[in-house]
């Protein structure tokens, strides 16, 4: 008999999606209560997580479909309180836009239950069943608002494009296939080592397919448009909790089933990580709206994990989930701060809307200062360690044309950050905005902040945690 | 473990800045705001006195050393003060109460904001000089780039926005190889602890470009020519308090890497590279002096001496003499009080007649003969007028060129001449001549506070330029023993 202990999270969690809707169709008026149990869901199954897989080395399970390691349990843990931290933050969002269902819950846990069967999947089947129900529930997230026009094109946009890379992903799985003749991540790695083109062709598939989920370039065309179609607490869920999925299911093909063919796949990694500092800082400089430069933004620091990636090191694996780790907590605090951003009902979501924030909000924009200039990597803020982990474990390797780039190209992104510290310091004021927040916004905003800030004063717990993690 | 003396001081003022956040501004000039952060301040130069009369001079080893575990296995918490860096923290703590005190007639918008910016400052300044890791270094190296960003950004000029910019992607990029480098130098030598780096050294097949990567970052920072350019800007549009800050202490820090850092870990590859510095550093000595003598813009023409002073001081620690680096150190603790004082004196005028040119002034030495006075001294001073502390400073960095290239230290001593002519000639235009602009007549003379601070830099200015024995005996054993150690590292290659 399996030990099914330690899929229990996603067994609770699939049980309460199905009781959280049977719920919505016998009691009205029920979304503040399938919240509320929703809340309690992610907390439950992340508590769940830690005490049943924490100790685990690595185990497999279904004939090794299913893997829990450390990776694994590090990674779920952070999507769990993604999730939990993003449904926090929603709902005063959705209540103005009256689209305060029980379908937004629902869908977000349904999405994060994909995600952990991805993060979990030592199998191409389980991957991809994982990585679908992850997809189907966020094109509808995406659309949510779907009054609107925008993000109705924002989810049409992000089906199609994703729904091309689900099959170029499937593609490639089944080539592999073909040549290791099983599905089992551990399997195919003893079987592949051989040279053949096609099995080349196979792995470059899978990577575009995974490039587009983490929207690394050249395959980050949606993310802009989706992002800022997207109501913002989607957006924030979508730059926040799938690249940490998906960020674990690329560690794990990498290094597990594609290991012996490092020399295959090493450069296309370099060349996805130099691609996406470089344009994600450079795209970002011409943007006006805030989400749009989020975009750009999260597509340079993905470039960064990818960095630590193509180390093929268990210490730039360990930088990169260092980097996803900090990079999450950076993002809550940002949208926490842009969901403030509100007057008589109507949220800004321009950089000029900024204006002078600090002479009306002195702390909104101090906690926003010090968020910026993390993103923008400048000591001793957090951002400034996730690179410095990355960049230490890249030069580990001698790679150091990938870190000077890497570093270059955080000049010129400073530059976009700096204009909109510059808009909120520099500029004349504009009129205030509300300050009637949400008890859970300021406390995300506050606790992200702080861990930001004072970061510096504790790096070693992160880096003792992560670095149990070694996957090679 | 004794009490962490060098931690309370960085840690100092960062409180303090922490107890203005929590002020509040109930009579609408923020009183309390600039008690507290004088006399935070004020606490912390009296530590750093404190840490200057319990300092030994007679030994070269680090003083007050702290080490802490930081980052499990890779980095620790390292800093500790010999000769050298004792010096620069008593500048930094003896500048910014002056600093906090001239904001009251120069800032008017946010005080508060202002000095919680000036206090951090403090902070990272201080940090600089006591760090013995070179992930500390740069932690506080680059983390100081924040404050400065605001304070010209926020209280500058018309044309703030884009000086600060500049500052701010100048610096920046020169660090970033930097950083490269010191995480190149982790894996290479296993450490980033500055003493063990001393004893262990460093491959000499990878000392070129790790120097030139430390050089890149020091470079725009000292600034040498050519990447000088943002500095007169930042200058000009910084308010009085962020120029003081930043031509006294923030150029320093430059100067102070080189000696740490550069000429300490690479030997061998400072020995390579002291011809590009001693190119660079003439050049910038007499380029930056003729520009300076084309300036209307009386901070603009600081800006450039300063360019020009800094050019002084580089060439005197590649020298690679006693006299020449002994030399460099008291030209920059010079440099910081003087251009301090001339940065104030400008600020002094500014704050009357809102102008910094040059010909809207003339014949003011009749209507504010206090400030002439005083204004002449730092003139003098700046110029290296024998019996000020300029004059010691550039005798010794031009007795140590001597010694190791007479044709540089002839084009240096041209350099001399050019500063007479700029820093007189300006002086001359402000102070002297006729008085056509009937507006000037209604200046006040200097009020308390300006009289208090103006006479602060003034009294070291002197006693330094009469007996700068307190100096050179600070720094001789640490710099005799870093010169020891160049040699014995050159003769083992």
């Amino acid at each position: 008999m399996e030990n099914l202990n330690l899929i229990l999270p996603e067994i609770f969690i699939s049980l309460s999606i199905m009781f959280l809707l049977v719920l919505g169709v016998f009691k009205k008026n029920s979304s503040g209560i399938t919240f509320n149990l929703s809340l309690f869901v992610f907390l439950i199954a992340a508590i769940i997580t830690i005490n049943e897989t924490f100790s685990v080395n690595r185990e497999t399970l279904f004939n090794g479909s299913v893997v829990i390691d450390k990776m694994s349990s590090f990674m779920k843990i952070i999507t769990l309180l993604g999730g939990f931290l993003v449904l926090v933050i929603s709902s005063s969002y959705l209540k103005i836009f009256k689209i305060f269902n029980i379908e937004y819950p629902v869908l977000i846990l349904s999405s994060v239950l994909g995600m952990m069967v991805m993060i979990s999947s030592n199998d191409l089947i389980v991957f991809y069943m994982g990585l679908e129900l992850q997809s189907l529930a966020l094109y509808v997230l995406a659309t949510y608002n779907r009054d609107q026009l925008k993000s109705s094109e924002a989810g049409l946009k992000y089906f199609v494009l994703s729904a091309l890379s689900s099959g170029l992903l499937l593609y490639g799985c089944s080539l592999i296939y073909g040549f290791s003749g099983s599905t089992n991540f551990d399997v195919i790695s003893t079987q592949l080592n051989s040279n053949e083109y096609v099995l080349t062709f196979g792995i470059v598939f899978i990577l575009v397919g995974l490039a587009f989920k983490i929207s690394a370039v050249p395959f980050h065309m949606w993310a802009p448009d989706v992002y800022e179609g997207s109501p913002t607490t989607v957006t924030l869920f979508f730059t926040m909790v799938p690249k940490i999925a998906a960020l674990t299911v690329f560690i794990r093909f990498l290094y597990v089933p594609f290991l012996n063919l490092i020399d295959q796949w090493q450069m296309i990694i370099i060349f996805l990580s130099i691609a996406s500092m470089l344009f994600g800082a450079i795209a970002a400089i011409g943007q006006t709206n805030i989400k749009r430069l989020v975009a750009y933004s999260s597509i340079g620091h993905i470039g960064y994990t990818l960095a630590g990636l193509a180390t093929a090191s268990n210490e730039g694996i360990q930088s990169s989930i260092i980097y996803i780790s900090i990079y999450v907590v950076m993002n809550l605090a940002l949208f926490s701060c842009l969901l403030m951003l509100k007057r008589n009902n109507q949220y800004y979501e321009d950089i000029d809307d900024l204006s002078g924030l600090s002479k009306n909000h002195p702390l909104l924009s101090l906690s926003l200062l010090v968020i910026l200039f993390s993103l923008a990597g400048i000591p001793p803020l957090a951002g400034f360690f996730a690179k410095f982990y990355v960049f230490k474990a890249v030069l580990e390797q001698s790679m150091y044309f990938l870190a000077i780039v890497g570093l270059l190209s955080t000049v010129v992104a400073a530059f976009y950050y700096l204009r909109i510290i510059k808009i909120m310091y520099f500029d004349k004021e504009k009129d205030k905005y509300d300050t009637d927040h949400s008890l859970w916004l300021k406390f995300s905003l506050t606790f992200s902040t702080i861990l930001i800030l004072l970061y510096f004063i504790f790096p070693s717990q992160l880096i003792e945690v992560v670095s149990r993690i070694n996957i090679i | 473990m004794s009490f962490p003396i060098l931690s309370s001081l960085i840690l100092l003022p960062t409180i303090g800045a922490l107890f203005l956040f929590f002020t509040k501004d109930k009579d609408g000039n923020n009183s309390t705001a600039k008690y507290v952060s004088l006399f935070t301040s004020i606490v912390n130069f009296l530590i750093s006195i404190y840490l200057w009369i319990s300092f030994d001079q007679s030994i070269s080893d680090f003083q007050f050393v702290e080490d802490r575990l930081w980052i499990e296995g890779f980095i620790n918490y390292k800093v500790g003060v010999d000769g050298i860096s004792i010096l620069f923290i008593i500048l930094t703590t003896f500048i910014t109460p002056l600093c906090i005190i001239s904001v009251n007639n120069s800032v008017k918008n946010r005080l508060r904001d202002f000095l919680i910016a000036i206090l951090i400052m403090e902070s990272f300044m201080i940090g600089v000089f006591c760090a013995l890791d070179l992930v500390v270094f740069y932690l506080f190296f680059e983390a100081g780039l924040i404050p400065m960003f605001l304070i010209i950004g926020i209280w500058g000029g018309p044309k703030r926005v884009y000086s600060a910019f500049k500052f701010f992607l100048y610096t920046l990029l020169g660090s970033v190889l930097m950083l490269v480098a010191i995480i190149s130098i982790y894996w290479i030598s296993g450490t980033t602890d500055v003493v063990k780096l001393y004893e262990i050294g460093i491959d000499t097949k990878y000392q070129n470009l790790l120097w030139l990567a430390f050089f890149s970052s020091f470079a725009v920072k000292t600034p040498m020519w050519p990447v000088h350019t943002w500095l007169p800007d930042a200058h000009v549009e910084a308010p009085t308090a962020g120029s003081v800050l930043l031509a006294a202490i923030l150029l320093k820090m430059a100067g102070y890497g080189f000696i740490r850092f550069s000429l300490g870990l690479f030997p061998i590859a400072s020995e390579v590279f002291t011809p590009l510095i001693y190119t660079l550093s003439v050049i910038a000595i007499i380029v930056t002096s003729f520009i300076a003598l084309m300036q209307e813009d009386m901070k603009k023409l600081i800006a450039y001496s300063s360019v020009a002073h800094m050019g002084f001081v580089t060439l005197g620690i590649f020298t690679l003499q006693q006299q020449g680096i002994e030399g460099s150190i008291i030209q920059m603790i010079s440099h910081g009080l003087v251009s301090a004082a001339l940065f104030l004196c400008v600020g002094v005028v500014y704050d009357r007649m809102h102008s910094r040119m040059i010909n809207s002034y003339g014949g003011i030495v009749v209507i504010i003969p206090k400030y002439s006075i005083l204004f002449m001294l730092f003139t003098l001073a700046a110029l290296g007028l024998p019996g000020t502390s300029g004059f010691i400073g550039e005798f010794l960095i031009l007795m140590g060129a001597f010694r190791d290239n007479f044709l540089v230290a002839v084009l240096a001593s041209l350099g001399v001449i050019l500063g007479a002519a700029y820093m007189l000639w300006l002086y001359k235009r402000v102070v002297f001549g006729k008085l056509v602009n009937e507006d000037l007549k209604q200046m006040l003379d200097l009020n308390k506070s300006e009289y208090v601070i103006l006479t602060c830099l003034a009294i070291p200015t002197l006693f330094f330029g009469f007996y700068p024995d307190p100096l050179i005996n600070t720094i001789e054993v640490s710099v005799s023993d870093l010169i020891n150690m160049h040699n014995i590292n050159l003769a083992s290659k």
